[in-house]
C-alpha cells in the first residue's frame, strides 16, 4: 500500500493554474525530493497534500484513505472526521519553522501529543525528552523559541512534528531559511530520519542535499511533473532538456 | 490661596476619588469584554452584521465623548416624555421612568455612555492584535491536528494579549483623563469638584491639584502596564 497517492491533482488560483494535472505516489520508506524553479508549485502541491489548500480536482489517497477525489468535475473531500484523522498520519515541517513563541521547547513539542492525543502529560514529556535528545537540544528544552537559532528551531518544529508519530514527514524547504551552517545540522537530522526508513517527501532547493538523501525525485516546472525518477539518473544523466537547462544553473551557482 | 486652603482642598477632592475610579473601573469591566464582542460582529461572515458594526464604531469613534454623554443622559427622559405626550404607555417606557428616577441614573448613564464609546476602540485594538499573529501559527496548529477552539485560546489569543498590551494602556490612560468629561452632566467627581473650588476661592489651584491626581492616577496605571509588559517578555 502506497503511504500516499496524488493522481493528476489540479489547482489553480483565479485563472492561474498552478497544478496540472499531477500524478505520484510515494510508498513506505520512500524518500521523496520535489525539485524545480520558484513558481513551478512544488510549495502548492505539498499544502493541497496537507489541506492547507484546497485542490480544483484529481485524488488523493493517505495510507489508503481517501482524502478528496472528482465527482463530476468537482473536488470532493472527506467527511471532517476523516481528515483530521488524516491530518495525524501527516506531518509538516515548514519554511519558518512556526513554533509557538510563547510556549517553551518542550510545551511546543508536548502541545499536541497532550491536547489533541489526550496523553498524559508525563508520558507526553517522557516521549518529548527522547525527541529532544534526538534532535540534539538537550540543554535547550526550557529555552523559548527566541532564544534559539534557526537551526535549533528547526529542530524543534521537526520534533513538533515527530511527536506525532505521523507516517509520512513533509519538508516545505526546510533549509531556506537558514545560512549554509545551519543549513547542514538541518540536513543531518533529515539524513538520520531516513535510515530510520521515515517516510519523507522534500520540497528542497538544496541539490546536492536531494540528491545524497533521496531515493526518488521528482523535478517540476509550470506545474507540470517535468521528470521522475532516480536520482543518480535525473542529476547525473537526464535526457530532458528542460531538467538540464535547470540543473545547469543551479551548478553554475 | 495660602497652603491651608490648599490643604483642605486637596483633602475635599480626595473624597471624590472614589467616584473618579468607580467611573474608571466600571469602564473598563464593561467596555473591554464589549470590545471583543464588537470585534467579532464586526468579523462577522454575514454582511449586514459587519456593515452594522462598521458603522457603530465609525459613529463612536467619529462623535465627541461628550456628546454621546450628553446625547444618552437625555435621551431617555425624552423618550419617556414624548411618550406621556402622545399617551403611549407600556411596560418598556415605565421601566426606562423608574430607571431615570433612580439615585444611580446619572451614574448609570456615563457607564453606558463610556462603555459604548470605548468598546469601539477597544475593538479596533484587539482586531489589530489579531490579524498581526502569522497566518503560519494558524497552519501549524491546523497540522497538529488542534481544532479551531484550541488554536484560538491556547496559540492564538495568549499572543494577541501580548501584542495588544502598549496599545491597550493608551486606551486606559485617556480613560483616566476622560472620567473628567462626566462634569458635563453635573456628576461629582474630581474636576466638578476642582473647578467648584475655583470658584470659590477665586483661584486655579484647585485645578493643578486636580491636575496632580490625575497624574498620579495615570503614573500608577503606567507603572501596571509596564509590569505587565514585563511580565509576557519572556518571549518574542
Amino acid at each position: 500500500m502506497s503511504i500516499l497517492e496524488v493522481k493528476s491533482l489540479s489547482k489553480s488560483f483565479g485563472e492561474l493554474k498552478v497544478l496540472k494535472e499531477i500524478s505520484f505516489n510515494v510508498e513506505q520508506g520512500q524518500v521523496l525530493s520535489v525539485i524545480g524553479p520558484s513558481g513551478s508549485g512544488k510549495s502548492t502541491l505539498l499544502r493541497c497534500v496537507n489541506q492547507l489548500e484546497r485542490a480544483d480536482g484529481g485524488e488523493i489517497n493517505v495510507c489508503g484513505v481517501n482524502m478528496m477525489h472528482t465527482e463530476n468535475g468537482k473536488a470532493v473531500y472527506a467527511p471532517k472526521k476523516t481528515l483530521r484523522e488524516i491530518r495525524l498520519k501527516i506531518g509538516l515541517v515548514f519554511q519558518n519553522f512556526n513554533l509557538f513563541p510563547h510556549k517553551s521547547v518542550m510545551e511546543n513539542i508536548i502541545e499536541a501529543p497532550v491536547h489533541v492525543l489526550k496523553k498524559s502529560k508525563e508520558q507526553a514529556k517522557e516521549e518529548a525528552a527522547e525527541l529532544i535528545r534526538k534532535m540534539g537540544l538537550m540543554t535547550k528544552e526550557n529555552s523559548y523559541p527566541c532564544e534559539l537559532s534557526g537551526g535549533q528551531q528547526q529542530r524543534v518544529s521537526i520534533a513538533r512534528a515527530l511527536a506525532l508519530k505521523p507516517d509520512v514527514l513533509f519538508f516545505d524547504e526546510p533549509t531556506s531559511a537558514l545560512d549554509p551552517e545551519l543549513t547542514g545540522e538541518i540536513l543531518l537530522v533529515i539524513k538520520e530520519l531516513a535510515k530510520e526508513k521515515m517516510t519523507m517527501v522534500i520540497v528542497t532547493h538544496e541539490m546536492e542535499f536531494a540528491k545524497d538523501v533521496s531515493n526518488h525525485v521528482i523535478f517540476m516546472d509550470g506545474g507540470y511533473i517535468v521528470e521522475e525518477g532516480d536520482p543518480a539518473e535525473l542529476f547525473g544523466n537526464t535526457q530532458n532538456e528542460r531538467t538540464k537547462q535547470f540543473l545547469r544553473r543551479y551548478k553554475g551557482m | 490661596m495660602n497652603f491651608n486652603d490648599a490643604l483642605s482642598v486637596t483633602k475635599l477632592l480626595l473624597e471624590y476619588v472614589p467616584a473618579t475610579l468607580k467611573l474608571f473601573f466600571f469602564t473598563l469591566l464593561f467596555s473591554i469584554p464589549l470590545g471583543m464582542v464588537v470585534m467579532w460582529l464586526k468579523k462577522c461572515r454575514f454582511k449586514p452584521v459587519s456593515w452594522l458594526t462598521k458603522l457603530y464604531i465609525l459613529v463612536m469613534r467619529g462623535t465627541p465623548l461628550i456628546l454621546q454623554i450628553v446625547v444618552v443622559h437625555y435621551a431617555i427622559p425624552m423618550i419617556v416624555s414624548n411618550a406621556k405626550n402622545s399617551g403611549n404607555e407600556s411596560d418598556f417606557i415605565d421601566w426606562l421612568r423608574e430607571l431615570m428616577l433612580s439615585e444611580n441614573y446619572m451614574f448609570i448613564t456615563l457607564i453606558v455612555a463610556f462603555s459604548l464609546n470605548y468598546a469601539a476602540y477597544f475593538a479596533e485594538i484587539f482586531r489589530g492584535g489579531l490579524e498581526s499573529i502569522p497566518v503560519g501559527q494558524y497552519e501549524a496548529a491546523q497540522m497538529l491536528g488542534m481544532t479551531k477552539p484550541q488554536t484560538f485560546f491556547r496559540i492564538i489569543l495568549p499572543q494577541v494579549f501580548k501584542r495588544v498590551i502598549p496599545a491597550v494602556s493608551n486606551e486606559v490612560m485617556t480613560l483616566v483623563k476622560d472620567t473628567s468629561l462626566a462634569t458635563t452632566i453635573a456628576y461629582a467627581e474630581i474636576m466638578l469638584i476642582a473647578k467648584q473650588q475655583m470658584n470659590t476661592y477665586s483661584s486655579i489651584v484647585p485645578l493643578f491639584i486636580a491636575g496632580l491626581f490625575y497624574f498620579i492616577m495615570n503614573a500608577i496605571v503606567t507603572l501596571v502596564f509596564m509590569l505587565l509588559e514585563k511580565h509576557y517578555s519572556y518571549y518574542r
